[in-house]
């Protein structure tokens, strides 16, 4: 069974955690035990409703103020497909927290309150999830109960989404209306709308294409790990362990190694499987090869003639993510990218980026928390990587701040512009 | 096809061959629990067939099932691993802890600290849990590199961000991480794993005859460490265990499901949580497993 996994984004009280509720009450995945304790919650609260927001605001902060403050992941499952649920929080103050859930799924549900239409939040989140790469897109455009089910509604929201959209990199977007509360195009087909000709928010689910989303042209592997057992009855094992990141590798293949140019052939791959003849993306495993080179972590293995890109001068888009230190210029940081950790300073901020309007702010040498702009830095030793849009894994990088350890920036690299 | 399964395994396997390359003393806990086992099965795999590069450890209540030590006594030797004990009976001993008393007294929260010590002690800077985000609402909330301060605390309200598959391992001296590969998996994976794989677990996992009684709902077994008390009456049922921890805590369920694949076909219409059908100390309050886990519980 294929597996999706989807975060759901947008402004705060717009559904998202009564959505989730809604999913996984209507596909029969919440179980008893979780039912009466939010049950019970709910009444000793007061509420004359079952707040199914308590299923997934799992801290004792989130109970106490009502809000989701760090991403939960649930689990369902239906014939069909299993799902891993990314619940996002909507507040501003944690969106470094909505780009940890939104940053490796599949597919992003922004949820769209029928009464209030877009807001900021709706666009900043659209704007993260373009610039994340995310393959698959879908408005929910929630509360059309509140609204009279008025088709006239959700098509104007749409086209203000898509007015705004047009200026973002977004492939694939598309549009439902639904009520969670209320449970239309949810799980079942709504009665009040049948204007809609659509599938419902599950049934799309179930069903959007997503084999094609892995690059498996461009061969990569970065090396992680070097297992050496040094063992009587294998002697000269020396196998290279890691998690293809692009492309297909098989047994017999041309492969280079980064930096040091050189090439020998795949003579086994090794997983935790047992020996395979070829391996593509995201599969863990162990390459050997027909020649004794020296290879380390932090090596990249290609083909001779589909190469990475290799540069310590690189541009990229940055979402800065600590609260404390803004971003400065000339600091020195540490860079993990792939298996690769290097250091770098960045030289220059490009531009920022005004999230409401998408236009360019430049002459500015910082970036503070949430903000988002595109800079140049350059590093200690060369990379190699790819332009974050043919290979996100090979594209990407974290910004850790030296001097406390945090996760201060998130990055995602692009070609320089000429 | 890749099936779901195997890109759980894959994912699994990366972070601890990650956690291999960038920490220097890392340790695997090991309690001879279907989690743990199923951990220790993937590192073995992850580095194959070189052996694995860390020790394994066990918090030991003092409180378990005799066939979940023997077992866990057997697999390591097996799998030729290095066992470190960590004994809570010893922090009571050397006065680092109180003991509890009273009916209902668990040695469960006492772990916390024999867990911390041990940690100092052996310099532990990575500490593999076999926890799993589907189990419970503060674990689905966790990263997969949950960082650990200096008094071993966790900030559920100020986690770092964890983006893509880049885990940043950056800590001060004295702090540590929990690591979890099994974040993804749900009980339902951990039973398809053992089942397509023959992977032993402790016999307590399967249908037996056991003397038990009612306790809040719960069939708790009749141990040297937990008597009925006298409005308690203490009965033989066919039960076996969802999950397996310390005996004063961990319920058993009514079950005649004595094989894996009839564990799976089981767990696959459950209708309760295994938390919620097994364990007396998340019934504590609201937010009992945030608090424990916030003072460095597992």
């Amino acid at each position: 069974m294929e597996r999706l996994k989807f975060a759901t984004v947008g402004s705060v009280d717009d559904g998202k955690s009564t959505l989730i509720g809604r999913l996984l009450f209507d596909s029969k995945s919440i179980f008893e035990d979780q039912l009466e304790h939010i049950e019970a919650v709910s009444k000793r609260r007061g509420d004359d409703y079952v707040d199914l927001s308590l299923l997934t605001d799992g801290l004792r902060a989130e109970r106490e103020q009502g809000i989701t403050i760090d991403v939960a992941y649930r689990y369902f499952a239906t014939p069909k497909r299993s799902f891993i649920i990314a619940d996002c929080p909507g507040h501003i103050q944690y969106t470094r927290n909505m780009i940890t859930g939104a940053s490796n799924v599949d597919l992003a549900l922004v949820l769209v309150d029928a009464r209030t239409g877009i807001v900021e939040q709706t666009r900043r989140h659209s704007l993260l999830v373009s610039l994340l790469g995310v393959p698959h897109l879908v408005i929910c455009v929630n509360k059309m109960d509140l609204v009279d089910y008025d088709q006239s509604v959700f098509d104007s929201i749409r086209n203000e989404f898509e007015t705004f959209a047009s200026r973002l990199d977004l492939q694939d977007v598309t549009f439902l209306p639904i009520s969670a509360l209320a449970g239309d195009n949810v799980v079942s087909r709504s009665a009040n709308m049948t204007w809609f000709e659509g599938p419902t928010l599950l049934h799309h689910l179930e069903n959007v294409y997503t084999a094609s989303d892995e690059n498996r042209i461009d061969t990569r592997f970065p090396v992680q790990y070097v297992i050496r057992p040094q063992r009587a009855d294998i002697p000269d094992y020396r196998g290279y362990a890691g998690c293809v990141a692009g492309g297909v590798i098989s047994v017999g293949d041309e492969v280079m190694v980064m930096p040091s140019g050189l090439t020998t052939k795949v003579s086994a791959i090794d997983s935790p499987a047992g020996p395979l003849k070829e391996a593509g993306p995201g599969k863990a495993v162990t390459l050997l090869f027909a020649d004794d080179l020296s290879i380390t972590r932090g090596n990249m293995i290609c083909r001779p003639h589909n190469r990475p890109r290799s540069s310590q001068d690189l541009e990229a888009m940055v979402c800065w993510m600590d609260d404390v230190n803004p971003m400065q210029l000339d600091k020195i940081y540490t860079i993990k990218h792939t298996t690769n950790v290097v250091r770098a300073k960045m030289t220059s901020v490009l531009y920022r980026l005004d999230i409401s309007h998408l236009h360019r702010e430049t002459g500015v040498s910082s970036l503070a928390m949430n903000e988002i702009g595109r800079v140049t830095l350059h590093t200690t030793a060369p990379l190699f990587f790819d332009d974050y849009h043919q290979n996100r894994t090979t594209g990407c990088f974290i910004v850790i701040d030296e001097t406390t350890g945090q996760t201060a920036g998130a990055g995602m690299l692009l070609s320089p512009r000429s | 096809m890749k099936t779901e399964l195997d890109s759980l395994v894959d994912e699994s396997v990366t972070i601890i061959r990650e956690v291999a390359a960038e920490f220097e003393h890392p340790v695997l806990l090991f309690s001879g629990g279907k989690d743990s086992v199923v951990m220790l099965h993937l590192a073995v795999r992850a580095f194959s067939p070189s052996r694995i590069p860390f020790p394994v450890m066990h918090i030991d209540t003092g409180h378990n099932f005799p066939e979940v030590i023997e077992f866990r006594d057997r697999c390591v030797a097996e799998m030729g691993v290095r066992l470190i004990v960590g004994s809570v009976q010893a922090s009571i001993d050397a006065g680092r802890v109180a003991d509890v008393s009273g009916p209902r007294a668990s040695r469960n929260p006492l772990q916390t600290v024999t867990l911390l010590d041990a940690i100092a002690e052996n310099k532990f800077d990575a500490v593999f849990g076999g926890a799993r985000r589907d189990e419970e609402r503060a674990r689905a909330k966790e990263r997969v590199y949950s960082h650990r301060d200096v008094y071993g605390q966790w900030d559920p309200k100020n986690q770092r961000p964890e983006l893509w598959n880049l885990y940043n391992s950056k800590h001060q001296p004295g702090e540590h991480f929990r690591i979890f590969p099994l974040s993804n998996w749900t009980e339902l994976d951990i039973w398809r794993f053992v089942g397509d794989h023959n992977i032993a677990l402790p016999s307590i996992y399967f249908a037996h005859r056991r003397q038990v009684f009612r306790r809040d709902n719960m069939w708790m077994a009749v141990t040297p460490f937990l008597q009925p008390d006298a409005s308690e009456t203490a009965s033989e049922q066919m039960v076996r265990f969802r999950t397996v921890g310390d005996a004063t805590c961990t319920a058993a369920i009514e079950s005649i499901a004595s094989s894996v694949d009839e564990v799976v076909a089981e767990t696959a219409v459950a209708r309760i949580t295994e938390r919620g059908a097994t364990r007396a100390d998340d019934r504590i309050s609201e937010a009992g497993m945030e608090d424990r886990k916030r003072t460095g519980y597992f």
